[in-house]
């Protein structure tokens, strides 16, 4: 029961509800564009593919520097979200818990 | 034309058609020391690590979870070792190898997979789990029901995707080293549960290392070793593909009559274009978001993250881990086009339909040839490389199934989550002897069955009855009990249902014209091979290609005739269809969507849970801040 309580006052503290926020805003962000960003490949390769096989440099053409694109966006979404969850996530969660250290156990 | 598509499409989960091996061994009789040699050294060093981590595993922590001391850097390199299964690293190779730009396309998914898993699945699951997937879903719902649909789901994917792995290594070893497929399947198997049994978590996550490196090592050589002689141009390297004459005879093939127009400078260059092998824009999105959302939700995989001590060691390992994955993928374009240039389409389909010996042709070519020391031990090397990387998934693999059934199933449901650390141990252990077993026996069971699909099929259904299931439970607040059910029986039923009716399984009537045109068309082949044969000027490297390319028509001949006697009395598949009723060949595209409904559905319905909602603030806090994570592996 007073356990509960704890989870409570967490869950109303107003730096939870503002990590929460700032959170679900990055996650839904950078997960809608991966996705967005993924399935333009398949569709490309399957409707574009005049496009996709233009020639840019030499034999290189449109859709294999699309493709390798991809790699650059998805190490590229790697790297933001780890700094802000390390910069900002972390230092925020880290503050809530010792808020709340005295209380829990 | 259409017997070639359908070998293709079945090659199309990246598997291993096994039918398509040849019988004898990739590495000629006298160089096979070499072989086990590498395969020898290989085994002993995984053998040492296992005895080691022996003495590491004290509780049942230590069996599931490594303790949770596995640190973020090893645990990505484990977390790669688990995930490049010899399916992307020689069946990848040899897509690109045989068809460019298409093969390309799959190395993309594999590695966007694993931004779902960094962003959603890595952190709350180390927040919230302890050993097993079914820990999360238990956390806030009816934890018997939810064990038990969470245990279920994760047993048949694991075993799909088992069934994949040994069928695909016991033909693997068979190939390269030339002994019985009853045997490499043992071999497999034995070895695997030497290190799951002894060594439990600890030893698995080493094993994993161990073939991560050497895999990442085979393929920076290999790579060096092509791409170097163009000064590491790209443009350079790609000029000379497209202007390779095998490249150029190979895309003229696959096009067939289309081809009839273009000059060969147009033919290479379309081997760099889309549209080679994946001919259907919607199953190609249909297997793209299996993978991608597949990944979260393979077992196996979220087992790893329960070995690291935090969110942040969890988050670390996902960043290494798509590093390493990511970088390997990339390479697939040299390791595969390098083989098209160097060995050729035709010699690689010769050994294998779907291409998966291209790489390991690579690397005998690239140290001299098949006559030279050099050559073969390059060969061995690569060929013991993929059979540490069957080893490695296939322990993850029944380490996942094994927690499942001892865990979830035994501990949770059957004694009420109470019982000793001797008996969670000794439990443990014998489901693991149990899942080896069965895996022993599937892999020796389903010998000359086509496998290809099912890789394919696991990604689909973690897609679509696991990923759901999770997310949910984690993000939504009126998740419960009623939801987890229905997601994991209407995902799982779903994509194994659509698969069933799909153009992946055997169609007896396709099967008897493919046969049957296949014999009248032999003849007229014969005759044109025997007049090529028959030319005196003929250079000794085609002479042998049209010599192995005549045995391997006799052959196909002898198939065909054993499909025509096979099939004659039947008209219709395996359940009672005489034609697929979608052309979908992956699920994903209508399984998934249905996940998340009977997920969602399944909750309203199922009225208010008190308990799940009374739950979500704890566990929303706690997935948020890792509040009392240290609770949750403390021995």
């Amino acid at each position: 029961m007073q356990q509960e309580k704890v989870w409570e006052a967490i869950a109303a503290n107003p730096r939870f509800q503002e990590l929460v926020r700032r959170k679900r805003r990055v996650l839904s962000g950078l997960m809608l564009f991966s996705i967005a960003y993924y399935v333009l490949l398949p569709l490309g390769a399957a409707y574009a593919q005049e496009l996709f096989s233009r020639q840019v440099w030499g034999p290189l053409n449109v859709g294999l520097l699309f493709a390798l694109s991809e790699f650059i966006v998805a190490w590229g979404i790697a790297v933001i979200y780890s700094r802000i969850a390390n910069r900002e996530f972390d230092t925020m969660a880290a503050r809530i818990v010792a808020e709340h250290q005295g209380v829990l156990k | 034309m259409n017997r070639k598509l359908l070998l293709a499409g079945a090659a199309m989960a990246l598997g291993f058609p096994a039918a398509a091996w040849a019988a004898e061994g990739a590495v000629a009789p006298e160089y096979r020391f070499l072989t086990f040699a590498v395969f020898g050294a290989i085994i002993a060093l995984t053998m040492f690590v296992t005895y080691l981590a022996a003495k590491r595993v004290h509780s049942a922590s230590d069996f599931y979870a490594a303790g949770g001391g596995i640190s973020g850097v090893q645990n990505g390199w484990a977390i790669a070792g688990d995930y490049l299964s010899a399916a992307s690293f020689l069946g990848i190779a040899g897509l690109i190898s045989l068809y460019g730009y298409d093969g390309f396309m799959y190395s993309v998914g594999f590695l966007m997979a694993y931004i779902t898993v960094l962003l959603v699945i890595a952190e709350p699951c180390r927040n919230i789990g302890k050993y097993t997937l079914a820990d999360i879903l238990a956390y806030r719902n009816d934890p018997k029901k939810t064990r038990v649909a969470g245990a279920l789901s994760v047993i048949t994917v694991s075993t799909i995707y088992l069934t994949a792995q040994m069928v695909g290594g016991g033909v693997l070893v068979k190939t390269l080293i030339g002994i019985d497929y009853e045997v490499s399947v043992m071999v497999v198997g034995v070895l695997m549960l030497a290190y799951v049994l002894f060594g439990g978590m600890v030893a698995t996550t080493y094993v994993q290392i161990i073939k991560a490196i050497l895999l990442v090592i085979a393929s920076l050589v290999l790579v060096m070793l092509v791409w170097a002689p163009y000064g590491f141009s790209l443009p350079d390297f790609l000029t000379a593909v497209v202007g390779d004459g095998k490249v150029q005879a190979q895309v003229a093939k696959v096009l067939g009559d289309a081809s009839a127009n273009m000059t060969s400078s147009e033919l290479g260059q379309r081997f760099l274009e889309p549209g080679l092998y994946l001919k259907d824009p919607l199953d190609q999105i249909s297997l793209g978001m299996a993978l991608v959302l597949g990944t979260a939700g393979l077992p196996h995989i979220l087992m790893r993250f329960f070995t690291v001590p935090s969110a942040q060691e969890a988050r670390k390992s996902v960043v290494w881990a798509m590093a390493i994955i990511g970088g390997f993928y990339v390479l697939t374009i040299f390791l595969g086009m390098g083989a098209a240039i160097h060995v050729g389409a035709s010699d690689i389909s010769l050994i294998d339909k779907g291409g998966n010996m291209a790489a390991p042709l690579l690397a005998q070519f690239l140290g001299g040839g098949a006559d030279s020391l050099l050559g073969n031990f390059m060969l061995a090397f690569v060929a013991a490389v993929a059979f540490a990387t069957i080893v490695a998934v296939v322990a993850g693999l029944v380490l996942a199934s094994a927690s499942a059934m001892a865990h979830d199933i035994y501990v949770g449901v059957i004694r009420g989550e109470h019982a000793s650390q001797q008996e969670q141990m000794r439990a443990a252990r014998i489901s693991t002897v149990i899942v080896g077993a069965i895996a022993i026996v599937i892999g020796i069971a389903a010998k000359g069955q086509n496998v290809a699909h099912l890789v394919g099929l696991a990604f689909a259904v973690a897609a679509s009855a696991n990923l759901p299931c999770i997310l949910l439970t984690l993000y939504w607040k009126r998740c419960n009990t009623g939801g987890i059910i229905a997601g994991m029986v209407v995902g799982t039923v779903t994509a194994i249902g659509l698969v069933l009716v799909s153009p992946n399984m055997t169609y007896p009537i396709k099967v008897r014209d493919d046969a049957t045109k296949l014999v009248t068309e032999a003849p007229a082949k014969r005759v044109a091979l025997e007049e090529k044969l028959a030319d005196a000027t003929l250079d000794a490297k085609v002479r042998a290609t049209t010599t192995k390319a005549l045995a391997k028509l006799d052959k196909d001949v002898v198939k065909a005739g054993e499909d025509l006697a096979k099939y004659a009395g039947t008209n219709t598949s395996m359940v009672g269809l005489e034609k697929p009723l979608i052309q979908l060949k992956n699920p994903g595209l209508i399984s998934i969507p249905l996940g998340f409904l009977a997920v969602i559905l399944g909750s309203l319905l199922y009225g208010r849970d008190r308990r799940a909602e009374g739950k979500w603030t704890e566990l929303y806090v706690r997935q948020n801040t890792g509040m009392g994570v240290s609770k949750a592996h403390a021995h």
